[in-house]
C-alpha cells in the first residue's frame, strides 16, 4: 500500500506555506468574509434545534459502532448493492483507486467524464490519472468548476473556491469559457456556469462521483448538494462510478435521520441542503444502467489502527471546523499542503500518511478547541492534535533544539529546588536583553515571540520567594 | 491477495474485529433525540408553509377539488402552455385547455419543455422537505430535474414533522431512487452570495392541498 | 481572624456596607500559583491571597510544587509531563480546596490528567486523580462555587474589557463568572469585547512555532481590544494576558493587562504591589 493524499508529501511545512498567505490580504480578506457568513448561518439553524446534543451525540456513537465493525459493516454493503445490481470494488490505494476507474472508463471506449464533487478524488489526484489516460473531466460543482479552471487548489471541504472573489471568478471564467462580456455579479456567473456545463450533462456518458454516506443495510448511497449537479450526475449518465472512503459507512437506512441532521446545519448553515439523492444499484427504467462503486482505504486503516485517533475517521467532511478555526481563518487552505484543510485536516492528513509526512500539521493549532465545539459528530479534534504531537516527538521528528529544550525544563521543574534556581538563572540572562524595563528583541528559539510582541522582563521576586519571607514576618 | 482481503486484514487487525457486528451493541446507541413531532396537523402544515417561504418556493392553497382550476392558474399567470407529467399522474388533477405530455426519455426535449407537473411521495415540515419516489409510472429522476420549472402538489396526509419520522417512512421504499428537494436549486459558492437555480428547475411551486 | 464575618452576622457586614462579601465559613485553601505565575506573574499570586484572606479564609502555599505539566503535554512531551503529574499528585494528596488562578492549567488536569494515569498503567495514580479533580477550582470558580461569593468588596475606577480565555470558555465552560464578578467591583466600568471568543494566538508554543499566524491571530484580537478604548484587558490566564500585552506593549498603546485577580485584590487603598 502506498498512500497518498493529493500533494501533501512534498507540500511545504504549514509555518512555511501560512507565512505567505498570512500577508496576502486578497486571501485574508476573502476567507474572513467567507466563514463569517457560514458560522452565522451555522450558528442560528444549531440554536433553533433543542436537541443538538443529543444529535451529535448519537452521530458520534454511530459513527464509533461503525469503525468497530468495519469490517463486517463493509461487507454487508458489499453484498447488498452488489444484489440491487451494482459491481463493487476495493482500493487499497490512490494508485489503484486511480487504475480501476480508468479501466473502467476506457471499458467504454469514453474520452469524458462528468464528476461531482469528490473530497477524495482529490485526495487520490484523480484528474491528473485521467487526463494522462486521455480523458477530460468536468467538474460540475460550481466552485471545483471555478478551482479546476483556474487551474488552483481547493481551499475548503465545501465552498473549496471561498478563497476566490468575483472579479477573480469573473476573470476566470470570461477566460476560459470565452465569454468576453461576463458580467460581474453572482448571478452571471453561476449563469455562466448553467450554460456551460448543462450540454455535459446532456451529452457525456459516464460521471463520477464520491458519496456521503453508504448504508451497509441496504447496498445504498446518499450524495448531499445544492445546486443539483450532483442530481445530474447521478441520473443522466449511463454509467456512474462512485469514489466512497471505508469510512462512509453507516450501518441503516434510519441513521440517515441523525446524519441528515446534523450534515446540513453544520455544513452550511441550512436547516436542509436543497437535494439528496439516495440511490440502489440500478433501476430498470430509470438512472444508470451500470454503477460501480469504488471503495478506497488509501491509509484509512492506518487512522483505524490508533485507538486513541480512531475518532478522526467519524468525520462527515462538514467544514464546521474550518469555519471555527481562528488559524484556518488567517490563512485558508492553501496552508494545509493538503486536499484536507483546517483542523481536521491537521488531523486527518498526517495520520492517512502513518506520520511520514505532514508532521507540521498537527502544530498548526493554538488549542483554542472552537473546533470541538462545533463537530457535529464530537470528535475531539484538540486531544488528536495533542496525541499525534505526541507521536511526532516520540517517532523523532521534532526538531533537536526543541528537544533538548523540553528535557532541560522537564528537569527544571522536577524539584522546586530546580525551579527555583532556573528563575534565578534566567533573571540572570535576561538582563542583556531588558531594556527600559522591556525585552524587546530575543535570541534563538524566542526570537518568535519577540519578532512581534514585546516581553515583560521577569520580576525580582518569584512568588514563592515573597511567600517565604512573608511567612518569616510577625503578623498581625 | 485482493486487495479486499487486504483491507479487511489491516481493519481487523486495527480493531481485533472479526467480520461479526452486535446488533445488541447498535440498539444501545443513545438516541435521545427527537423522534416525533409535537404539532397539532394544522400547525404542521403551517410549519411547511413557512419554511418553503423560506426557500422562496411560492405555495398556493386549494382544497383537493380545486387542484385543476389552480394549476390554470399558475400556468396562465406564468404564460405556460402546458407541462411535462409523470405517467401515473391522476387525470383529474390536469385542466383542459393546456397540453400535459407524458415522460418523454429525451433529455433536450425534457431541457426544452416549459416545466413540469409532479406530486410526491411524502413531505418534512421541519425542514420545508419535499421527497420523491422514482418508481415506474411515478416521476423519474430525469423528469423532476432537468426541466427549469417544478409545481409539485403535497397532500396535507403526506406532512410529517421531524426528519426522523420522514426517514422512517422512507425506510419503506429504501430501494428505490429517492431524491429530497428542499428548495429550488442553490449555490453560495461565489462570496457566500445564496443564488436560486444553478442546475436544478430555478423555481418550485407547491401546490398545498388543504 | 478578624475577618471571618460568619453567617450569624449579615446584619453587621450590611451595615458596614460589607454586604455580601462573606456568606460562608473560613476554608482553608492550598494554592497552586502555577510556574509561570510564580516566575513572570507573583503579583497574580499575591492579588489571590490578598483577596481570599480578605473574605476571611486561610492559606497554605505548598513550596515543593512546581509545574502541571502543560506545556509539555500540549507540544507532544507528553514522557516529560509523567513525572510532573505525579509531583503535583504528591504535593497536593491532602488538601481539600486547591485554588489555581490559570484556566490553562485547570483544564490541563481536568482534561488530561485522567489519560495520563489511564496510560501509567498505575491503579494508584488513577486513584490520586480521581480524588484530585473534585477538589481543584479555577480562581473565579472558587470564588462563585464554592464560596459563593461574587461581590469580593474591590475597588478598581477604570474601564476594563474582558478577554474570556480559551479555556475558560471552552474547558472550564466558566460562563459569565469571571463577568459576575467584575460587575461588582466598584468604580469599573466592563466593556464588552467584540469577537470576544477568538483566540488570541497564544497557544503555548504555537506562538514561536507558527509566529506569522499567532501573530495575525494577535492583530485582530488587538483591533477589538483596542476598540473598546478600555484602560484595562483582563482575564482569567496571564498566559494569554503576556501574549496580548506582548502586543499592546509593541504597538506603545498604554493598555494595561491585568489578571482577574490583580482587579478583584484592588481597593481603596491600592492595587496590589
Amino acid at each position: 500500500m502506498s498512500v497518498r493524499v493529493g500533494e501533501a508529501a512534498t507540500a511545504p511545512e504549514f509555518p512555511v506555506a501560512a507565512k505567505k498567505l498570512v500577508s496576502n490580504a486578497q486571501i485574508r480578506q476573502n476567507v474572513r468574509r467567507a466563514t463569517d457568513i457560514i458560522r452565522n448561518k451555522r450558528a442560528r439553524v444549531v440554536e433553533e434545534v433543542d436537541d443538538w446534543e443529543q444529535l451529535r451525540r448519537a452521530g458520534h456513537e454511530i459513527k464509533e459502532h461503525v469503525l468497530r465493525h468495519l469490517d463486517f459493516y463493509l461487507q454487508q454493503f458489499e453484498a447488498a448493492c452488489t444484489r440491487a445490481g451494482g459491481v463493487v470494488h476495493w482500493a487499497s490505494d490512490a494508485a489503484e483507486a486511480n487504475r480501476i476507474i480508468v479501466d473502467l472508463i476506457r471499458a467504454h471506449e469514453a474520452t469524458e467524464v462528468i464528476k461531482v464533487k469528490t473530497m477524495t478524488s482529490d485526495e487520490i489526484r484523480l484528474n491528473p490519472a485521467l487526463q494522462a489516460a486521455g480523458i477530460t473531466p468536468y467538474e460540475t460543482d460550481l466552485a471545483d468548476l471555478i478551482v479546476q479552471l483556474g487551474e488552483d487548489q481547493p481551499s475548503h471541504i465545501v465552498v473549496p473556491a471561498l478563497h476566490r472573489n468575483r472579479m477573480e471568478i469573473r476573470r476566470i471564467f470570461s477566460e476560459k469559457m470565452n465569454l468576453p462580456e461576463l458580467g460581474y455579479e453572482p448571478e452571471d456567473l453561476t449563469a455562466a456556469a448553467r450554460a456551460y456545463l448543462r450540454e455535459k450533462f446532456l451529452r457525456v456518458p459516464i460521471a463520477i462521483s464520491g458519496g456521503n454516506f453508504a448504508i451497509a443495510e441496504t447496498g445504498s448511497v446518499c450524495v448531499v448538494e445544492s445546486e443539483g449537479n450532483g442530481r445530474m450526475c447521478l441520473s443522466l449518465p449511463r454509467v456512474l462510478i462512485t469514489l466512497i472512503g471505508i469510512e462512509k459507512i453507516i450501518p441503516k437506512f434510519r441513521d440517515l435521520e441523525v446524519f441528515l441532521q446534523l450534515l446540513p446545519r453544520s455544513a452550511t448553515g441550512e436547516r436542509m441542503n436543497p437535494y439528496n439523492s439516495i440511490w440502489t444499484g440500478v433501476s430498470p427504467g430509470s438512472g444508470p444502467r451500470e454503477f460501480h462503486v469504488v471503495l478506497l482505504d488509501n491509509g484509512r486503516t492506518n487512522v483505524l489502527a490508533d485507538d486513541f485517533s480512531r475518532e478522526t475517521l467519524d468525520c462527515i467532511r462538514c467544514g464546521a471546523c474550518l469555519n471555527a478555526c481562528p488559524v484556518y481563518r488567517q490563512t485558508g487552505g492553501h496552508a494545509y499542503g493538503s486536499v484536507y484543510a483546517g483542523p481536521i485536516g491537521a488531523i486527518l492528513t498526517p495520520q492517512l500518511q502513518a506520520m511520514q509526512h505532514s508532521q507540521s500539521l498537527p502544530y498548526a493549532s493554538s488549542l483554542c478547541g472552537a473546533c470541538y465545539e462545533v463537530c457535529p459528530v464530537k470528535i475531539n479534534i484538540p486531544e488528536i492534535l495533542v496525541h499525534l504531537r505526541g507521536r511526532v516527538v516520540e517517532e523523532g521528528h521534532a526538531p533537536i533544539v526543541e528537544r533538548l529544550a523540553m528535557k532541560a525544563a522537564g528537569y527544571a521543574l522536577e524539584t522546586p529546588e530546580r525551579l527555583s534556581l532556573a528563575q534565578k538563572a534566567a533573571r540572570i540572562a535576561q538582563i542583556p536583553f531588558t531594556h527600559d524595563g522591556v525585552i524587546r528583541r530575543l535570541p534563538g528559539m524566542l526570537a518568535g515571540w519577540t519578532a512581534v510582541r514585546d516581553l515583560a522582563p521577569i520580576p525580582k521576586q518569584s512568588f514563592r520567594e515573597w511567600w517565604a519571607k512573608r511567612q518569616k514576618e510577625p503578623r498581625l | 491477495m485482493s486487495a479486499k482481503q487486504d483491507i479487511i486484514d489491516r481493519i481487523r487487525n486495527a480493531t481485533g474485529g472479526s467480520s461479526i457486528t452486535s446488533e445488541i451493541e447498535y440498539e444501545s446507541i443513545n438516541r435521545h433525540y427527537r423522534q416525533a413531532g409535537i404539532l397539532d396537523p394544522a400547525a404542521r402544515i403551517e410549519l411547511f408553509a413557512d419554511r418553503l417561504a423560506d426557500y422562496g418556493s411560492p405555495v398556493y392553497r386549494c382544497a383537493e377539488s380545486e387542484i385543476a382550476p389552480t394549476i390554470a392558474g399558475i400556468l396562465t399567470e406564468r404564460s405556460k402552455t402546458g407541462l411535462l407529467v409523470p405517467r401515473d399522474l391522476p387525470r383529474i388533477w390536469l385542466p383542459d385547455g393546456f397540453y400535459f405530455f407524458r415522460e418523454s426519455p429525451d433529455y433536450h426535449e425534457l431541457d426544452s419543455s416549459e416545466g413540469v407537473l409532479t406530486d410526491c411521495a411524502l413531505a418534512i415540515a421541519a425542514t420545508g422537505t419535499i421527497v420523491l419516489r422514482h418508481a415506474p409510472g411515478e416521476v423519474s429522476r430525469a423528469l423532476s430535474l432537468i426541466p427549469d420549472y417544478h409545481l409539485c402538489i403535497v397532500f396535507p396526509s403526506q406532512i410529517v414533522e421531524t426528519v426522523p419520522e420522514g426517514i422512517r417512512q422512507m425506510a419503506s421504499f429504501s430501494t428505490l431512487p429517492i431524491t429530497t428537494i428542499s428548495g429550488p436549486s442553490a449555490t453560495s459558492d461565489i462570496e457566500m452570495t445564496r443564488i436560486k437555480g444553478v442546475h436544478g428547475p430555478r423555481t418550485l411551486e407547491v401546490i398545498l392541498v388543504t | 481572624m478578624a475577618w471571618a464575618l460568619v453567617p450569624a452576622a449579615p446584619r453587621l457586614i450590611s451595615a458596614l456596607g460589607l454586604r455580601r462579601l462573606v456568606l460562608s465559613r473560613p476554608v482553608h485553601i492550598s494554592l497552586f500559583i502555577t510556574c509561570y505565575n510564580d516566575t513572570l506573574f507573583p503579583r497574580t499570586g499575591r492579588a489571590v491571597v490578598a483577596v481570599l484572606e480578605r473574605l476571611g479564609h486561610t492559606i497554605e502555599f505548598r513550596q515543593a510544587q512546581t509545574c502541571c505539566g502543560q506545556m509539555h503535554y500540549n507540544t507532544g512531551y507528553q514522557a516529560e509531563a509523567m513525572p510532573l503529574m505525579r509531583h503535583f499528585l504528591e504535593v497536593f494528596r491532602d488538601d481539600e480546596t486547591i485554588c489555581i488562578p490559570s484556566s490553562s492549567c485547570v483544564a490541563m488536569i481536568r482534561d488530561h490528567y485522567p489519560k495520563m494515569a489511564a496510560a501509567s498503567g498505575d491503579s494508584a495514580v488513577a486513584r490520586a486523580v480521581e480524588k484530585l479533580l473534585p477538589r481543584i477550582f479555577e480562581f473565579s470558580e472558587l470564588l462563585v462555587d464554592k464560596l459563593g461569593v461574587i461581590d469580593v468588596g474591590a475597588f478598581f475606577p477604570h474601564s476594563v474589557t474582558l478577554h474570556p480565555s480559551c479555556h475558560s470558555l471552552r474547558s472550564l465552560h466558566l460562563g459569565d463568572k469571571p463577568e459576575r464578578l467584575l460587575k461588582q467591583v466598584r468604580g469599573l466600568t466592563l466593556i464588552d469585547l467584540p469577537e470576544a471568543t477568538e483566540c488570541c494566538g497564544f497557544g503555548g508554543t504555537f506562538a514561536i512555532k507558527n509566529v506569522e499566524v499567532s501573530a495575525a491571530m494577535l492583530s485582530d484580537k488587538l483591533r477589538c481590544v483596542l476598540g473598546t478604548r478600555a484602560e484595562v484587558c483582563t482575564a482569567a490566564d496571564n498566559s494569554c494576558l503576556m501574549h496580548i500585552w506582548g502586543g499592546l506593549s509593541r504597538q506603545r498603546t498604554g493598555v494595561r493587562c491585568l489578571h482577574l485577580a490583580e482587579i478583584l485584590a484592588s481597593t481603596e487603598a491600592g492595587e496590589v504591589s
